[in-house]
């Protein structure tokens, strides 16, 4: 089955994008790799392999789940659909 | 899949089990390196394991040289040992270390002696050595009998996406067999390790880990002269779509399923708490790691890799497994098992976990690994500090 995303885990806020690139308003098949099931989602910006998309409207102090897990914190707004990366994520470790 | 039981291995005198029949020639420190090399050269069917160090080295970083020697000769991969030192004193005390499990093993040192004289002597017993060996056969042991340990390289976003997860898949559906498992690299831990910390199977497992983990941390922060979010995640990882250190750490540490981890080890420390995950306190450096790992008795290794790593051992085969197609491609002699069909959700987590089962009995009952077969046998000590 043609998959753009994965997710890990049913609880995270992000997918990762698995095709070159993903282009803006392209819709994208999501595959939950947890519970093996889908989900879709409609892309807001261009993100390329390795990259993540939001899967939600994320506001500035959320916290971003992958794998499960507290991979960092929202330093400025997100819409459902668009890139996530150093832009507007930063660690909280330092 | 239907696990199979059990895998053909050679049955030890002290009731482990190898994947490997070794003969080696294990210098005690760098200079004897030549001596060694020229026995193996003599001998076919041996081989020597030189390395950099052994020599006036003291208190803790003594005792992980001779932890890792007496370690490497003791695992189960390897029938029988050649120990060979400049001076009598270590010689023997590695010697006696091995022979506690009861293989055959003979020291022999240089001093008064010379190269040449000491290369005939060596000679002689290993050829004795290595023709016993020959006629061990595999038999059927049981897959408790098996040490998994695991380390990842060249990791990239594929590495956290698909085949660490599938290592992770193989723990879960393995540990519940009874076979020991072993996960390291408390480096690439940080940022994720209060989650690890909450793995440990007992308080006591967990409080140890942080202790190891808070050791390795304050060392960074003493060395460090800045807060380390300029190289952590790299540059490389950023561009590949790796956003903090956590994320690059929760990805290494999907190698450990469900797992939780019965005991934290000293580099290169036998465990000594039945079966199941250790954690070991390790470099992050692929050659490193896996050296450690198989001096504590681990006889098959299990390595993701992304971008590639061609990492081997001379005792402990290292199986590798990627997730990612150009890899998979382009380096396929390196490539023991492909699961870069998870990405294109053409195989599911479960299907890949299945696959590195199959591919790791296979390993374990003789075929050799694509490392083996290109030669790869990096044994590289860990020295913890500079030598007196």
């Amino acid at each position: 089955m043609a998959t753009e995303i994965i997710i890990h885990d049913q609880k995270d806020n992000v997918g990762v994008v698995v095709i070159e690139k993903i282009t803006p308003k392209q819709e994208c098949t999501c595959w939950i790799m947890e519970n093996d099931s889908s989900t879709s989602i409609q892309s807001k910006d261009e993100i390329p392999l390795g990259h993540k998309i939001a899967m939600n409207d994320l506001n500035e102090g959320d916290t971003i789940l992958k794998y499960g897990h507290d991979i960092g914190k929202v330093v400025k707004s997100i819409k459902k659909g668009e890139h996530v990366h150093v832009h507007n994520v930063k660690t909280k470790k330092w | 899949m239907e696990i199979p039981k059990s895998f053909l291995g050679y049955k030890r005198e002290n009731g482990r089990s190898g994947t490997r029949n070794h003969v080696i020639i294990l210098p005690v420190d760098d200079i004897s390196n030549a001596c060694a090399e020229a026995v193996s050269n003599n001998i076919k069917g041996t081989i020597a394991l030189p390395h950099s160090y052994g020599r006036l080295q003291f208190g803790a970083d003594l005792e992980l040289h001779f932890r890792t020697m007496i370690g490497t000769g003791s695992n189960p991969n390897v029938a029988a040992v050649i120990v060979i030192g400049i001076e009598p004193k270590w010689t023997k005390k590695i010697v006696d270390g091995i022979a506690k499990t009861g293989k055959p093993v003979e020291g022999f040192h240089i001093e008064r002696t010379g190269d040449i004289g000491t290369v005939m002597k060596a000679s002689k017993k290993a050829q004795e050595f290595v023709m016993w060996a020959s006629e061990k056969q595999r038999e059927e042991c049981p897959i408790s009998d098996l040490w998994i340990s695991v380390k990842c390289g060249e990791s990239d976003t594929t590495s956290g996406l698909a085949s660490n997860p599938t290592v992770g898949n193989l723990m879960d559906k393995l540990e519940p067999l009874g076979v020991h498992l072993c996960f390291g690299e408390t480096s690439e831990l940080t940022g994720a390790e209060k989650v690890c910390a909450t793995r440990g199977a007992t308080k006591e497992a967990s409080d140890k880990f942080m202790k190891t983990w808070s050791a390795y941390n304050d060392f960074i922060l003493k060395e460090a002269t800045d807060d380390l979010s300029e190289s952590q995640p790299t540059a490389g990882n950023i561009a590949g779509g790796l956003t903090t250190i956590e994320e690059k750490a929760f990805g290494n540490f999907q190698k450990i399923g469900n797992c939780k981890f019965v005991d934290v080890l000293e580099p290169a420390e036998e465990p000594k708490k039945g079966k199941g995950l250790y954690f070991m306190d390790t470099s992050s450096a692929a050659a490193e790691c896996v050296t450690l790992q198989a001096a504590a008795g681990f006889n098959i290794h299990l390595f993701p890799t992304g971008q590639g790593n061609i990492v081997g051992n001379p005792i402990e085969p290292v199986v590798k497994l990627t997730a990612n197609p150009l890899t998979a491609k382009s380096m396929s002699e390196h490539v023991d098992c492909d699961v870069s069909k998870i990405l294109s959700r053409e195989m599911n987590l479960s299907e890949a976990g299945d696959k590195l089962i199959e591919t790791t009995l296979r390993v374990a009952n003789g075929r050799l690994t694509c490392a083996e077969a290109l030669g790869h046998k990096e044994f590289v000590m860990t020295k913890l500090y500079r030598s007196a």
